[in-house]
């Protein structure tokens, strides 16, 4: 059958891209040959291998089980724009001092899944880390090293939580942060410019 | 446990100014990877580049009668659609025997099948459209009219007068076959006060490399010149097969590896569709890519490890070994795959079964069998994953039966470590190895002691937990031995160039490629200490047949011990030049100086020339340097392992289990490896082969399996039913070294790359007949499933 | 492998997916999640004409409780993610199952796009929130041009991917009871990987009155064509306390009335054994827990 092209506007590492896709065409399809974004990878296109993982609106998504069409008036981001905005340089810098990557056809899905960790759950235990990243199929490091690079990180982006959550910035914000007693957020310790 | 930093000082340096050697220097090459922007096959395109799939046989065995791509042809986008006699016109068939295996046979095989299809998945018909989308719809469109033959798919029977010859001019399903007896085997046995037997069963199962196999052909007719983008662990010696398959002079075929997205020997074999990609480049004068999807990889990646051994072992009632004894059939596919033949991992299970100990009688009979699946070859660890599991399942079976702990009953057989060098009964022959030390070493990182009474604790409460050992050892650095004799133009050698640059960085191109283990960064590492240049000014090159030396890429652990060997010497080599130029220009004697640093310095290291000014010079000012005189600053050194036809390392691994009798479901919690590969030259690129490894054994020995049914269909070929190990049943892997290098080479570098996955299988077996063998039952079948548990208890019938 | 051609529409409303609908039949495939239908997709397992993309249908989505009913009724729409149910403190209050049996589907980036409604239609009974549904008692809340129809679960699920649901329908929604005191659940399923699709699991929805089971239901998944209650251990477990002897005839009646099809790897006999294995435990932790 023959069926048109569709245009869709997508906002694809902070750019405002508009392009005309096929409906077949899935995100890492699109993003790979439409857009020449090859740091996402394809294992298997059904879903299970986590090459492809990708972020859409804020959430790791499998891109090839999700159509580029379906990314319309979507925000879509790639581990080369994650790499460029330096959110998750820690994470890089862990992954390259530990090891934990080898081939590294696996690695831009990796750090899609644990940049998503880290962010939505800052307190996971080292079983957690290994349960949160087991979407993702490593065939060369056997996952230990990756696990050691994500507990780094954890644990040094904690740190750095309890430093800035210090008595001179609460003091600071006191009428602001009197009822609260969680640990500041990362979003708000980086607004202060903590 | 992560790797130290640095290595024991113990072993000597090779250099003068050794910084980076034996240091767990992060890899250059992974910070590209982290970013995203790493070079894949797929990630490249090249002008009017088009796009390749293969209509594959459905089924198992198959007389193709017609093809009909009249409606194919006209589909949007397609360039052609090509069959089998098309390409048979432009590329030679081939036979994949080596001489040096006795009586070994195969099959002419083409790269599409022409009258008939032998396994499922065999490719018939390419093809060729201006997209990858288009071509797959036109492949629908094709009308394939073919006719099933009876299937060969049983290895029990494939040699049974009632069972059909898949190819008849052979006479027989018998690829190859073996026998070795050492001559005083049944008097062994007779004598023996202990007997123990078990036959064990080994699920054929593949690779599953994350980049599915690819490659771009791109002919440029007008220079008559092939460049093959490839996915590949031997650039040269693609370089050689295209060139001869293809009647092409050597010169105009280039072969280029660049970012490869996981190996494992899968990517070193060469494929039928290789070679029908690169005629379709000929033919449509065009770049073509393939890229296998992960359907098609399940039946058209080589498969392996299908064997049932029956195995036997004798001792006396001290606890000493005299004798082994196997039987082992193996499956492999309809044709032995190009060029390094389906029969070399049943001859290395008959080489290295009891390999780490003491007897001198064995006997072992082997025979490599033809069935209608999708070809076998050789995956990570080879032989060594089925040879190790079986010594160490009988070595468990003979220590329980006299009642001795199983360390120590390795303890007390292990051929000792000032016994060297020594021959095995197979007549392996041993440089050096260090199974005591290792032993002695795994009982203290694992604190075996703790572990024995927290499994007798645990049992009184009914829960079942197991320790399994396995003590290998493993063939690394090989020599001309393993191809070479046998007529393949593999070569056994490598080189490296050392290049100084004007500006004194220096630049090393290296025969031995980039797979992941690292390769690049310890080249980087024994080329800055052996010029005594800064790292960061090192720039590694490799996979690319125009460019670096000839040699045999990465395959039975050879990148370390040989590429390794030829960057030192070549930067050695260098050295010697740049100081030879150093004394012309400072007109100094040349025994006085030495490279530190980036600089030329005195005997008491004062600086007195940068490279950077030594560069200059010697590039730019030759006229100041006296007549007869010329620098050379670019050196190339190759090196050949000719000691031993290969350099054995050892190791011990141990895993820790417990077992759920009641699911049949094994918990891993923990898993312990002691390995000496000689000097290490980063521990953690080592440590993390190491640990690769061991979960590629792990899965083959819990998880992977290539189930077929009678007639020849793969039917768990999805990534959603063939079952890899994913992070979530992943022990943590402790990793400890002793380290005994080779006197084979300078810089005493052994191989690490597949250790790991011939240990683990071995160990994670006993591991869980340790936990089971209260309760009477064990399990020798891998892949071992809950089912095989629970039936083994008497749970399920 | 590449999707074959097909076109796509996403209409904003019931309206215009029930008109598409009636325009191409079984030409057209509805799109929620995609995580199922596009892996199917992905290896032209299916070749429909037209995708229905409903992702933008504000009507199918959100988590409710009304009260109007008692007890009271949790309503979760069509469209509402598996991670929306993981995360949600109305699901983790009243309907605690879901959230146990939540953290075993899949792994995080099927569970951010994958949907309720999309996993009820489909009727994989190796699902987790089929076999949930069924243990709860629910009602599946069908939508169509003539209006909506309210299915009880036991008449929803009619063999391997087969529902009750017209070809002019969509699942617009599945109403629970609520959980109230007294009610007790456990979830708990047996997979090689974490995520799998299990060889066996088991989802217990148990009522207790002064220490007795009052009412107590066994839904098994992966143990049939869909998901299968053990009725004939439910009323064996009726008005008794959770102890060993009534556990040991519970389970005993789970391996009688079980006929699960073995799958490539697990023979029918290991899957009723690891039913019963679960069922077990499942009945010990109710014990454990009311005591």
């Amino acid at each position: 059958m023959s069926v048109a092209v569709r245009p869709i506007r997508v906002t694809v590492n902070g750019v405002a891209e508009e392009r005309a896709v096929l409906p077949r065409t899935h995100l890492v399809d699109f993003l790979r040959e439409d857009l020449g974004l090859t740091g996402s990878h394809l294992g298997c296109e059904h879903g299970v291998c986590g090459a492809c993982t990708v972020r859409v609106d804020g959430e790791v998504v499998r891109g090839c089980l999700m159509l580029a069409v379906q990314a319309d008036g979507c925000a879509v981001e790639t581990v080369e724009g994650l790499t460029d905005g330096g959110t998750m340089r820690d994470l890089q810098d862990a992954f390259v001092e530990r090891n934990a990557l080898q081939c590294g056809f696996c690695t831009p899905g990796m750090l899609m899944a644990a940049a998503e960790l880290l962010e939505q759950r800052p307190d996971s235990t080292r079983a957690e880390v290994r349960e949160w990243i087991s979407g993702n199929y490593c065939r060369c490091t056997g996952y230990h090293a990756i696990v050691d690079a994500i507990c780094t990180v954890l644990d040094a982006r904690r740190e750095g939580r309890a430093k800035t959550a210090s008595p001179s910035v609460v003091e600071h914000d006191d009428a602001l942060h009197a009822e609260s007693r969680e640990p500041a957020r990362q979003a708000d310790l980086d607004a202060l410019g903590g | 446990m992560n790797a130290p930093l640095r290595h024991p000082p113990e072993i000597h340096s090779v250099t003068d100014d050794q910084r980076y050697i034996g240091v767990s220097v992060p890899r250059p090459g992974a910070r590209r990877l982290v970013e995203g922007r790493g070079s894949y096959v797929d990630d490249l395109r090249l002008p009017r580049m088009a796009h390749v799939v293969y209509w594959r046989s459905p089924v198992a065995h198959c007389r193709i009668v017609s093809i009909d791509r009249a409606v194919a042809r006209q589909m949007p986008g397609v360039i052609a659609v090509v069959d089998g006699h098309e390409i048979a016109a432009i590329c030679k068939p081939w036979v994949a025997t080596l001489g040096h295996l006795a009586g070994m046979k195969s099959a002419p095989q083409h790269p599409l099948a022409i009258e008939r299809a032998c396994w499922q998945g065999e490719p018939v018909v390419a093809v060729v459209a201006d997209t990858r989308v288009q071509a797959e719809d036109a492949l629908t469109k094709l009308d394939v009219t073919w006719e099933a033959l009876t299937a060969v798919t049983e290895m029990e029977t494939a040699l049974d007068a009632a069972t059909p010859v898949i190819h008849p001019e052979l006479g027989d399903n018998l690829c190859f076959t073996r026998s070795l007896d050492t001559g005083a085997v049944d008097a062994a046995f007779e004598t023996a006060d202990v007997v123990e037997e078990a036959t064990f069963h080994f699920g054929r199962h593949t690779g599953v490399t994350l980049e599915p196999r690819c490659q771009i052909a791109d002919w440029n007719a007008g220079d008559r010149r092939l460049t093959v983008y490839h996915s590949q662990q031997a650039p040269h010696m693609m370089q050689d097969l295209y060139a001869r398959q293809f009647d092409l002079p050597e010169s105009s075929v280039r072969v280029v590896c660049r970012d490869v997205g996981g190996s494992f020997g899968v990517k070193v074999h060469a494929y039928p569709d290789d070679f029908a990609t690169v005629a379709l480049a000929i033919l449509l004068k065009r770049p073509i890519k393939f890229v296998a999807d992960r359907l098609e990889s399940f039946t058209s990646d080589i498969h392996a490890r299908e064997h049932r051994v029956t195995g036997r072992i004798a001792a006396t009632k001290d606890g000493d070994i005299l004798a082994f004894e196997i039987d082992d059939v193996t499956a492999i596919g309809p044709y032995s795959m190009f060029p390094r033949t389906s029969a070399i991992e049943g001859n290395q299970v008959v080489n290295l079964v009891g390999g780490p100990y003491r007897h001198t009688q064995y006997r072992a009979k082997l025979n490599v069998v033809f069935q209608n699946k999708t070809p076998t070859c050789q995956y990570r660890g080879v032989g060594h994953p089925i040879a190790c599991a079986v010594t160490e399942g009988l070595v468990d079976l003979a220590a329980s039966t006299l009642g001795m702990d199983p360390l120590e009953f390795r303890r007390r057989n292990v051929i000792r470590d000032d016994a060297y060098p020594c021959a095995g009964a197979s007549g392996v022959r041993f440089e050096v190895l260090s199974h005591e030390a290792c032993l002695a070493k795994i009982e203290t990182l694992m604190d075996y002691g703790s572990l024995r009474a927290e499994q007798a604790a645990l049992r009184a409460r009914g829960i079942h937990r197991g320790i399994g050992f396995a003590t290998l050892i493993e063939l690394t650095n090989p020599g001309a031995a393993f191809y070479g004799i046998g007529g393949a133009r593999i070569a056994a050698q490598d080189g490296a160039t050392c290049r100084l640059e004007p500006t004194g960085a220096l630049t090393v191109l290296v025969s031995v490629g980039e797979q992941g283990q690292g390769n690049e960064g310890i080249f980087g590492q024994i080329a800055a200490d052996a010029v005594g240049v800064s790292i960061e000014r090192v720039r590694v090159a490799t996979g690319d047949t125009d460019v670096t030396p000839y040699g045999g890429g990465t395959w039975a652990s050879r990148g370390a011990g040989i590429g390794g060997e030829a960057v030192l010497q070549a930067g050695l080599a260098l050295v010697a030049n740049i100081k030879r130029v150093a004394a012309v220009i400072l007109q100094r004697d040349v025994e006085t100086l030495r490279v530190v640093r980036d600089a030329v310095v005195d005997v008491d290291g004062a600086e007195l020339l940068t490279l950077a000014e030594l560069g200059r010079v010697a590039y730019f000012r030759p006229d100041t340097l006296p007549p007869g005189f010329t620098p050379e600053l670019m050196v190339t050194r190759h090196y050949a392992q000719k000691d031993y036809p290969f350099i054995f390392t050892n190791g011990v691994q141990a895993s820790w289990v417990e077992v759920d009798v009641d699911t049949g479901f094994v918990k891993l919690l923990g898993h312990w490896a002691v390995e000496d590969c000689g000097r290490v030259i980063n521990p953690m690129l080592v440590d993390e082969q190491i640990r690769g490894a061991i979960v590629q054994g792990i899965g083959g020995a819990l998880y992977e399996e290539c189930l077929y049914d009678r007639d020849g269909q793969l039917l768990n070929g999805s990534m959603a039913d063939y079952l890899v190990p994913m992070s979530g049943e992943m022990p943590d892997i402790h990793v400890a070294h002793v380290e005994t290098p080779t006197a084979s080479s300078k810089l005493g570098a052994k191989g690490a790359g597949e250790a790991g996955t011939a240990g683990a299988p071995g160990a994670v077996m006993n591991a869980i007949n340790d936990a089971l063998r209260p309760l009477g039952a064990a399990v020798y079948s891998q892949p071992i499933t809950p089912e095989k548990i629970l039936r083994a208890l008497g749970r399920v019938p | 492998m590449k999707a074959p051609a097909f076109d796509y529409a996403r209409p904003a409303s019931l309206a215009e997916v029930f008109a598409l609908m009636e325009t191409h039949g079984d030409e057209a495939r509805v799109l929620a999640g995609g995580q199922t239908l596009l892996a199917t997709l992905n290896m032209r397992l299916s070749e429909p004409a037209l995708l229905i993309d409903i992702g933008a249908v504000d009507a199918l989505r959100g988590i409710t409780v009304t009260n109007d009913t008692s007890p009271g009724t949790l309503r979760i729409g069509a469209l509402v993610t598996h991670r929306e149910i993981e995360e949600s403190p109305l699901v983790a209050r009243h309907a605690p199952l879901l959230a146990m049996a939540a953290p075993h589907i899949a792994h995080r980036a099927i569970r951010n796009r994958g949907t309720f409604g999309g996993s009820i239609a489909y009727g994989d009974p190796a699902a987790e929130w089929p076999v949930c549904l069924t243990a709860l008692d629910g009602v599946v809340v069908t939508t169509s041009a003539s209006g909506e129809r309210r299915i009880p679960v036991a008449d929803f699920f009619i063999d391997l991917y087969t529902t009750a649901l017209r070809a002019d329908e969509l699942v617009a929604a599945c109403e629970i009871p609520i959980a109230t005191a007294g009610d007790a659940f456990a979830f708990d399923e047996l997979a090689r990987r974490h995520g799998d699709y299990a060889i066996v699991g088991l989802a217990v929805a148990a009522r207790f009155a002064e220490g007795r089971v009052e009412r107590i239901r066994l839904a098994f998944l992966g143990a049939g064509s869909t998901p299968v209650r053990a009725g004939g251990a439910e009323a064996a477990l009726v008005g008794c306390v959770l102890d060993a002897p009534s556990i040991d005839r519970a389970v005993a009646q789970v391996k009688a009335e079980l006929d699960p099809p073995g799958d490539l790897v697990n023979g029918d006999a290991t899957k009723r054994h690891l039913a019963s294995v679960l069922a077990r435990r499942a009945l010990e932790s109710l014990a454990s827990r009311s005591a």
